[in-house]
């Protein structure tokens, strides 16, 4: 049970991190369907960081340092979207179809070449990085705490408190809502969706590190993040795109995907002998149905997904 | 001679291929710099051989039986791309087409092997199949609001799950690997007939009907999107819901009948490739199969014109194949992944390139007042060419 409960806890923390990320992007007005894209290449930033690190470095060290670089480069990677869709007004779906493909090749042909670089008989595309993991983690009895769970926590804090309680947070939804009204009272509609889209890039690519450590010491990046980003949008749908709500949300999803993790370990699902691909469709299933429900009512920012034009009316 | 070349400018298919083209160069040209970032060595030799595929074997017969693999791979991935141009017409946006695809391998080897049915029953179920995945994101879309991109995407993971637990069973999975029955030893009757085709392509077995088939389809599609008036009721529905509702039309079932048309190309796409023994289906496989994401690749590269993503697909195919056939002890084969998946990126710039060009002409137009005063053809050429 304990295992369970871990396992539910750090997923959720991905599933929350990655959702407000969406969220904080489409209150600015743009779709972000490139957060699967942007975990893959957080994680990308992360994993090299944690691999090229020298074997003595001291563990906090270690601890700031992937999180910076996961966080830089998922930013980076987040303006593709931005350039794309706030600068050239391009159709948002297909930007962040493409920057979730573009991530994977990436990701794959730099670990790739950087694997063989190092060592010319390895064409493997993992990354190995068992010993700086530990440094993440912190046994309490058998619970595996993890300090990015207190990431996650602090930052829904921080999203929250930034979304409904600061002029920025306000004005941003403002741009989301009605661009065209906001810009008459003097926001820059362009700055505050590159904001959105930012700050979406550095809580996607925390995410995408979150994520590949959770339950295993190798990542191999030809596999992407497995649909984690889509279903963190379903979670932000769910959350009706509240960060409290998204929170709720993310802790249910997260049970689901943990079960895959843990199922054997639990006497009477062990006992029912469902195959493990059930466990692995769950998490799918479940957000498909739960999405059936609730988008109906859905309270998505009005002018999202449209490109702000200063010159429509 | 001037008015010939602009008026060939203003053309909205030349700059649909244009623009294409620079999306082509740009992406190759990315693809370069990182080859060469990797090893400025063989980075040029490597880019070729992605770009000539086929070309660079060494015989006649190896090259017509190269050109006869990436023809079979093309089919499919034709069928794929016209299932995403399809639903785009319409304002849909199917990324599920993996999953529709993934439906159709499902179904369409099943038949094949564990109730024996010959191929053309088995492309009929393939097809069904494909269309039901497609028409759950369609209902889903037009009654429970539920975004196509979304829904789409987790049938993808649902389906590759679920096919890879059907295709575990017994009757049809291979005992000794992951992959199914090899169909010449499991049913032959379920292989896609090759009608001579093969003869023309080295003997290679994969070439068959289905090639000619997928070109078809394409036809299909075009004619029923442009020439129809249910073609014509999709796409004002695509253009605008509101609009084709208060005009009559039923535009929630449009919503679901494209999504549904748009599942059966993907599944008929994953019978073009599976029933032809091209390649078995491995049930460990772990992420989605490539050929729907190269669908979207392919489909805006051909200007999201049916006709046009013929070509595109064997382009986009065809990099992928000369992708595995680089040094690969020094650069990885997923650098044809990264070009097409560039290619997409750079697609979403059409609007912005043609933009540019119609701005261009814009301003040859009115261009500079004694060009205009100047009558005589060469001196106007002489003038553009100036420019350049």
């Amino acid at each position: 049970m304990i295992l369970l409960l871990q396992y539910t806890i750090i997923f959720a923390s991905v599933l929350c991190l990655v959702a407000l990320g969406g969220c904080f992007s489409e209150h600015s007005g743009v779709i972000n369907l490139g957060l699967e894209g942007i975990m893959v290449m957080g994680a990308l930033g992360g994993a090299v960081t944690m691999f090229l690190l020298p074997a003595g470095t001291s563990k906090i060290v270690i601890v700031l340092l992937t999180t910076l670089f996961a966080i830089i480069v998922g930013m980076i990677y987040s303006c593709l979207l931005g350039v794309a869709c706030i600068n050239f007004k391009a159709d948002q779906t297909l930007i962040g179809t493409a920057m979730n493909l573009l991530a994977t090749a990436a990701a794959t042909v730099f670990v790739r070449a950087m694997n063989t670089s190092i060592s010319p008989d390895n064409v493997s595309s993992s990354i190995q990085y068992i010993e700086p993991k530990k440094a993440f983690l912190k046994y309490i009895g058998s619970f595996e705490f993890n300090w990015f769970m207190v990431m996650a926590v602090i930052l829904l804090i921080v999203a929250y408190v930034l979304l409904y309680k600061t002029k920025f947070g306000l004005r941003l939804m403002a741009c989301g809502e009605n661009p065209q009204a906001a810009d008459s009272v003097g926001i820059n509609v362009y700055k505050m969706r590159w904001a959105g889209v930012l700050i979406s890039g550095f809580l996607g690519g925390l995410g995408g590190i979150v994520y590949i450590t959770a339950g295993v010491s190798e990542w191999k990046f030809e596999m992407g993040v497995a649909g984690f980003g889509f279903l963190a949008l379903a979670v932000m749908i769910f959350g009706q795109w509240k960060p409290t709500n998204i929170a709720l949300a993310a802790l249910l999803f997260g049970l689901f995907r943990a079960l895959s993790n843990v199922y054997t370990g639990i006497p009477f699902l062990a006992a029912m002998n469902i195959p493990s691909t059930v466990y692995n469709m769950l998490p799918y299933i479940i957000s498909l149905i739960v999405l059936a429900f609730t988008s109906k009512n859905s309270r998505a920012p009005k002018a999202e997904g449209i490109p702000y034009d200063k010159g429509m009316r | 001679m001037m008015k010939e070349k602009k008026s060939l400018m203003k053309n909205p298919s030349f700059q649909s291929i244009l623009t294409s083209l620079i999306c082509i160069v740009l992406g190759l040209l990315i693809g370069y710099i990182v080859l060469l970032l990797i090893n400025p060595a063989g980075a040029g030799e490597a880019i070729k051989t992605i770009l000539i595929n086929f070309l660079s074997r060494t015989s006649g017969a190896a090259k017509m039986k190269a050109l006869g693999n990436t023809l079979a791979k093309t089919a499919p991935l034709l069928m794929c791309a016209l299932s995403i141009c399809f639903c785009y017409k319409v304002g849909l946006f199917n990324i599920g087409a993996p999953g529709q695809y993934e439906a159709g391998a499902c179904i369409g080897l099943y038949a094949a092997l564990a109730w024996n049915l010959n191929w053309c029953l088995c492309l009929i179920l393939a097809a069904v199949a494909g269309g039901i995945i497609g028409a759950i994101s369609g209902v889903l879309k037009a009654y429970r609001n539920v975004n196509e991109v979304i829904s789409g995407i987790m049938l993808n993971w649902i389906m590759l799950y679920l096919t890879n637990m059907v295709l575990s069973t017994k009757a049809v999975k291979d005992p000794a690997s992951p992959y199914t029955i090899k169909l010449a030893s499991g049913n032959p009757n379920a292989v896609i007939p090759s009608a001579g085709l093969n003869k023309l392509f080295a003997n290679n077995t994969t070439v068959t009907i289905a090639i000619p088939l997928a070109i078809l389809f394409a036809i299909l599609i075009w004619v029923i999107l442009s020439k129809t008036k249910f073609g014509y009721e999709l796409r004002a529905t695509g253009f605008n819901k509101e609009a084709a509702k208060y005009a009559g039309m039923k535009e929630k079932q449009n919503i679901i009948v494209t999504l549904a048309i748009g599942g059966a190309l993907a599944g008929i796409g994953a019978a073009f490739l599976f029933l032809t023994g091209y390649q078995e289906w491995s049930t460990t496989q772990t992420s989605v199969p490539g050929m729907g994401f190269n669908g979207i690749a392919a489909t805006f590269l051909g200007g999201l014109h049916p006709i046009g993503t013929i070509f595109a697909s064997f382009f986009i195919q065809s990099i992928t194949d000369g992708g595995a056939l680089i040094n690969k002890s020094v650069y990885p084969s997923q650098i044809s992944d990264l070009i097409s998946s560039l290619i997409i990126y750079l697609c979403g710039f059409v609007l912005f390139f043609k933009f540019a060009i119609n701005n261009w002409i814009g301003r040859k137009d009115k261009g500079g007042p004694n060009v205009n005063a100047e009558p005589v053809k060469d001196g106007a050429a002489k003038s553009e060419g100036g420019e350049k």
